[in-house]
């Protein structure tokens, strides 16, 4: 059928089309469409439009809009059309509709009257048409508007009726389940249906329903059963065949049904083994729907009650797949693997090489289904091989999205598995480095908790090694002087290494408090900009001094420090100038003052808050009883109220001691009853107080403290406090699944502390560690381990292989260079030589040869001779660039593979055309000229390689 | 179920969209610009499937046209990829021999196909033979319908010329 002209559109129409055709940049199509939609503005709007007219305009409408720009002026057209008495005009009018309005559209409301009356209609053709459009526009108000003619049509007598009827249906059960559910009887029905599209369409919502509620479809087990056993006897008529397969669409859909309904089920699934072996040793494993029925059968055993000999046939399978060359089967075997691997965890084991192949390979798509399956199999002994790949492919991609799964699959998998604390902060560093940007903040909470809470309780030398390391480790990230470009974006991990620098850095006494806090200070000025990070380091700055000063020690601070704090001091933000006058003031305490503000390693402890503060509970009494208002919990307060309360207070506050700060959380403070200030608290009862204030500050947030009070040393213990426990605190309270998966026992945890430092650089040798730790610890372990990879051992041996094989890089490229070379003859030789080129070769010399002739063959169709000099000398251009702004070029080269056959008289001359530039541009792809590519036509077709008239080429190489 | 459905000609050209799921203008711009960057700078020997947003775009080359669909999840990519080709093998079967240029200029026709093929993002009829013959009927109709008008037709091109 030839390709232009043959449906009456205009030459304007063709011409535009053409033109976008030529196109080199996406600008210079813009302007071409801005054009086309001023015209079309213009005529559509001219009185008397013949509808023929009319209907090219809407078509090229629809052009418009599909080339990402703005219609909207003509949809009202289109509504108009659709309403049209002509079938012609009416389905050019649904079609514009359903591609123009999406279901909340204004217009649609206009367009129900006309649906209404076209599912009437007596002509099946206007009913399918309307059909169409209501699946694509009846929203959730409109549906009991044609929900009535609808139902009706599920009794049509054309098939085609019912099985538009059906999915019809089923788009308004997805849509708004409560609207058709007096109906679904009507989809069992429909399963018995004469015609099998009609059951086939059934199957779609019958697979919905099933989903959600299995029990009430068991009885349909039986027929779904009955029905595929009939399908793959060929039962069906012929024409359902696809590739020498019958119907293999619906048996996919029935299988995966049968896979719903066996889960769990040993009766229903009793029944299904029979009729899924058939299908797996009938399948024909060549062709890729075959492969797909395939695929079904193994998704269904794998959801099914567990049969060992069907599990044996899919493991033959699955070996089929994964050695298979198809990068596409080796993708769904490791689907299917991974599917399995709960069932028969040997199954992976067996293709170990194959799966590191995978993983090896270059293919993204592959590499991250593998990293899917390893997510899945990843247990103790072989976490540290796999999350090291996972970190080293994260680093290597670009692609936002995916980054953060695989970050937060790191964090899940190394919380759960980690064999050691030393490896966890060490992966945590790594994970932090490559994408601090985007991991949840919690994640640096919980480490930060994991380092101050240690093993929790009586094993203190163990804990105080662990931090030890971490601030080790710590001072290792900041002292590197890449720094601030690897971490520029990891406010997360500069947050738990300000903390643990602060808090443990000079614990151990292993540095001194200066260098620390020069680290301190380094981290704070390459972050000026952020003020959280100064916060962070500030206070980290804060603890050290107060350590310092607790141990007795002589302070030392260096002038650049203090011009830090003066600097900050007089900072824009409240939090940093609070953070400043802190620390100002406790330096310059008495030591036994300072140890009662900043105990030492009390950052795991729990803190009760009590937020109705019962202890003040006397002096609210007793000022009111002196006259003092009751508290006006904030909501309640009217803006006057507030404003003088709160000058009250600060004039208050003025003549006394440390009043001021209390008075700001007073007037801020949600809880429903809080008295005014407590003078006396403050200065007696040191140590209950930080923990009442403590809550007042988790009630406010911390950056909405209006202004900065001139504090004395409670406020300032408060303060800190406050900073410890906002960050420890949340994970206290409710007991977080890190913590049970991490903490190994003690005994396991010292062995491994000693091997720490080869953690990353020799995994093999810490295996034999692991091993012996994961006899000591964690039962729950060795059960995961037992399940994914049977008994430790093997297990041990297992990931010992797969990690040497995945360090054998140059074996496993070998092998793919290999078997690359391999398949390429054998695929060559089922490809009819002539579209060879297209279909493998994508290199820019082909386009650009083509580009070069297919020039001529414009101007031979649409007569644009002057363009021809000026095109050809581009098109020579081009050649190097190969940006392919030839569009149609390529078209009839390489789509056009079956030029042989009979066309009708008419387009005779067109198929020629397109004929012998097929020939021309694959054969001469040099050929700078349409004569050079014409003598290389006669050529080949001298050498009688010409494609079959029956098959098209085109399509022989999908099956292959 | 399969979201939307696009064809790209390699050199990004948007060929065909269809969306069974709502997408704003917007969206779809941005949607089919992600897309092409992804799918046509993939090898030739690559797999045909790429994740994309959490869903899977099954792709697949005809010549220099790149045919798209993007299902869930947990579809059967292998099955889609079958679809594909199904639409393709009934339009090469309407068009006989269907080239890129078929595509270009009879787009509404390639969407009048698509329709029978698949409804609300599910395949609905497995049968090219049945899809063939509605698309005849609707066809014959439109025939008789054109042979009215052409003439008409025929004194508007001559006077837009």
């Amino acid at each position: 059928m030839g390709s232009q002209g043959g449906f009456g559109q205009s030459k304007e129409f063709l011409d535009l089309v053409k033109s976008i055709g030529e196109t080199r940049s996406k600008s210079e199509e813009d302007r071409i469409i801005l054009r086309e939609i001023e015209t079309i503005k213009r005529r559509i709007l001219e009185p008397d439009i013949p509808r023929r007219k009319m209907k090219e305009y809407i078509i090229r409408l629809v052009y418009v809009e599909m080339l990402g720009h703005d219609a909207s002026f003509g949809y009202i057209h289109a509504v108009k059309m659709a309403h049209d008495e002509n079938l012609l005009h009416k389905r050019t009018g649904y079609l514009a509709v359903t591609l123009f309005l999406n279901e909340d559209h204004d217009l649609i409301i206009l367009i129900v009257n006309t649906i209404q009356k076209d599912l009437k209609s007596d002509n099946y053709l206007v009913v399918c048409s309307a059909l169409n459009a209501v699946c694509r526009l009846i929203n959730e108000e409109t549906i009991p508007a044609v929900l009535p003619q609808v139902v009706e049509l599920l009794g049509h007598q054309k098939e085609a009726v019912r099985k538009k009827a059906i999915m019809t249906l089923h788009r308004f059960y997805q849509k708004s389940p409560s609207t058709v559910s007096h109906l679904i009887s009507n989809f069992r029905k429909k399963l018995s249906d004469n015609d099998p599209g009609v059951m086939g369409a059934s199957l779609y919502p019958l697979f919905d329903l099933i989903t959600i509620d299995i029990k009430s479809y068991k009885d349909l087990v039986a027929s779904f059963i009955s029905i595929l056993k009939q399908v793959a006897e060929c039962r069906l008529p012929k024409s359902y065949d696809y590739h020498q397969m019958p119907a293999p669409f619906i048996q996919i859909k029935l299988l995966k049904i049968l896979g719903l309904l066996g889960n769990g089920d040993k009766h229903a699934s009793g029944q299904m083994y029979n009729v899924v072996g058939d299908l797996i040793r009938k399948c024909d494993a060549s062709s890729n729907i075959g492969n797909a029925v395939l695929y079904e059968c193994i998704y269904c055993v794998a959801s099914i009650y567990p049969s060992t000999k069907l599990l044996e046939a899919t493991a033959e399978v699955i070996a089929k797949f994964l050695k298979n060359d198809n990068h596409n089967l080796k993708y769904m075997g490791i689907d299917v693997l991974g599917r399995l691997i709960k069932l028969s965890p040997d199954v992976a084991e067996q293709h170990q090489l194959a799966v590191i192949d995978c993983l090896e390979d270059l293919d993204d798509t592959l590499k991250r289904k593998t990293f899917e399956l390893l997510h899945k199999m990843t247990k103790s002994s072989n976490v540290e091989v796999i999350i090291d790949r996972m970190i080293d492919y994260m680093t290597s991609i670009n692609d936002f999205h995916y980054k953060i799964e695989i970050a937060s699959r790191c964090v899940e998998l190394s919380e759960q598995f980690a064999p050691s604390y030393h490896w966890f902060i060490l992966t945590m560093n790594r994970i932090f480095e490559h994408a601090g940007d985007i991991v949840d903040i919690k994640v640096a909470h919980n480490l930060m908790r994991l380092i101050a809470k240690g093993f929790g309780g009586d094993h203190e030398s163990a804990d105080s090694q662990l931090r030890s390391y971490a601030v080790e480790s710590y001072l290792h990230v900041v002292t590197e002087p890449k720094l601030p470009s690897a971490f520029l974006q990891a406010w997360a991990m500069i947050e738990v290494i300000c903390w643990v620098l602060g808090q443990f850095g000079t614990a151990d006494g292993n540095y001194s408090a200066s260098y620390i806090s020069g680290k301190l200070r380094d981290v704070a000025e390459a972050y000026s900009s952020d003020e959280t990070v100064k916060a962070y380091a500030i206070t980290a700055l804060t603890k050290i001094y107060a350590f310092e000063i607790t141990s007795g020690r002589k302070l030392d601070i260096l002038p650049e420090r203090q011009s830090l704090f003066e600097e900050l001091a007089a900072s824009r933000s409240a939090d940093l100038q609070q953070r400043a006058y802190e620390f100002r003031t406790v330096v310059h305490l008495e030591a036994h003052a300072v140890k009662s503000i900043m105990p030492f390693d009390v950052s795991c402890e729990d803190i009760e808050v009590d937020i109705t503060l019962p202890f003040l509970n006397s002096y609210v009494q007793q000022s009111l009883q002196n006259g003092a208002q009751p508290y006006i919990p904030e909501e309640q307060r009217s803006g006057t109220i507030d404003i003088s309360n709160i000058s009250n207070q600060v004039s208050r506050e003025s003549s006394m001691h440390a009043l001021k700060f209390e008075a700001y959380e007073l007037a801020k403070l949600p809880a429903p009853s809080r008295p005014p200030l407590p003078v006396s608290n403050i200065s007696t009862e040191l140590v209950p107080v930080p923990e009442q204030s403590y809550s007042i500050r988790e009630a406010n947030t911390y950056p909405s403290i209006p202004s900065v009070s001139t504090s004395g040393p409670p406020e300032l213990k408060l303060r800190l406090e406050g900073i410890q426990k906002k960050w420890g605190r949340p994970s206290y309270s409710s007991s977080p699944p890190s913590s049970s998966g991490v903490s190994p026992s003690p005994a396991s945890e010292i062995s491994q502390v000693e091997s720490a430092a080869s953690l990353s650089s020799r995994p093999q040798d810490n295996y034999k560690d692991l091993k012996k730790a994961e006899v000591e610890i964690a039962p729950e372990k060795q059960k995961l381990a037992a399940s994914l990879f049977g008994d430790s051992s093997k297990s041990n041996k297992t990931t010992g292989t797969r990690h040497n094989t995945s360090r054998s890089d140059t074996l496993s490229i070998d092998k793919s260079t290999g078997s690359r070379s391999s398949v390429a003859p054998a695929v060559e030789t089922k490809i009819p030589p002539q579209p060879l080129p297209d279909l493998f070769d994508i290199s820019d010399q082909t386009v650009a040869a083509v580009a070069t002739t297919s020039v001529d063959s414009f101007m031979q169709l649409g007569g644009l001779l002057d363009h021809n000099g000026r095109c050809s000398s581009q098109s020579d251009a081009v050649i190097d660039s190969s940006v392919g702004s030839h569009d149609n070029v390529p078209l009839y080269s390489d789509l056009h593979v079956s030029g042989q056959s009979d066309p009708p008289s008419a387009k005779s001359k067109d198929n020629d055309i397109k004929r012998t530039f097929s020939r021309g541009s694959i054969e001469a792809m040099k050929g700078p000229n349409l004569k050079d590519a014409l003598v290389k036509d006669a050529l080949v077709r001298q050498m009688g390689v010409n494609p079959t008239t029956q098959n098209p080429n085109l399509f022989k190489d999908l099956l292959g | 179920m399969i979201h939307f459905v696009l064809l790209v000609s390699r050199q990004g050209k948007v060929r065909l969209t269809k969306w069974y799921s709502p997408y704003s203008q917007k969206e779809r711009t941005k949607v089919i610009r992600e897309l092409t960057g992804l799918i046509l700078t993939r090898g030739p020997k690559l797999c045909n499937f790429v994740e994309w947003r959490g869903y899977r775009v099954v792709y697949k080359r005809y010549a220099s046209l790149y045919f798209c669909m993007c299902i869930d999840q947990d579809d059967n990519e292998l099955e889609v990829l079958e679809i594909i080709h199904h639409y393709v093998e009934t339009l090469d079967r309407y068009f006989g021999s269907v080239c890129e240029l078929d595509l270009i200029f009879n787009f509404h026709k390639a969407y009048y196909i698509l329709d029978e093929l698949l409804l609300a993002g599910e395949l609905q009829e497995p049968s090219k033979k049945i899809v063939a013959r509605l698309i005849a009927g609707q066809d014959s109709l439109v025939e008789a319908a054109k042979e009215e008008a052409n003439s008409i037709s025929n004194i508007i091109a001559q006077a837009t010329k």
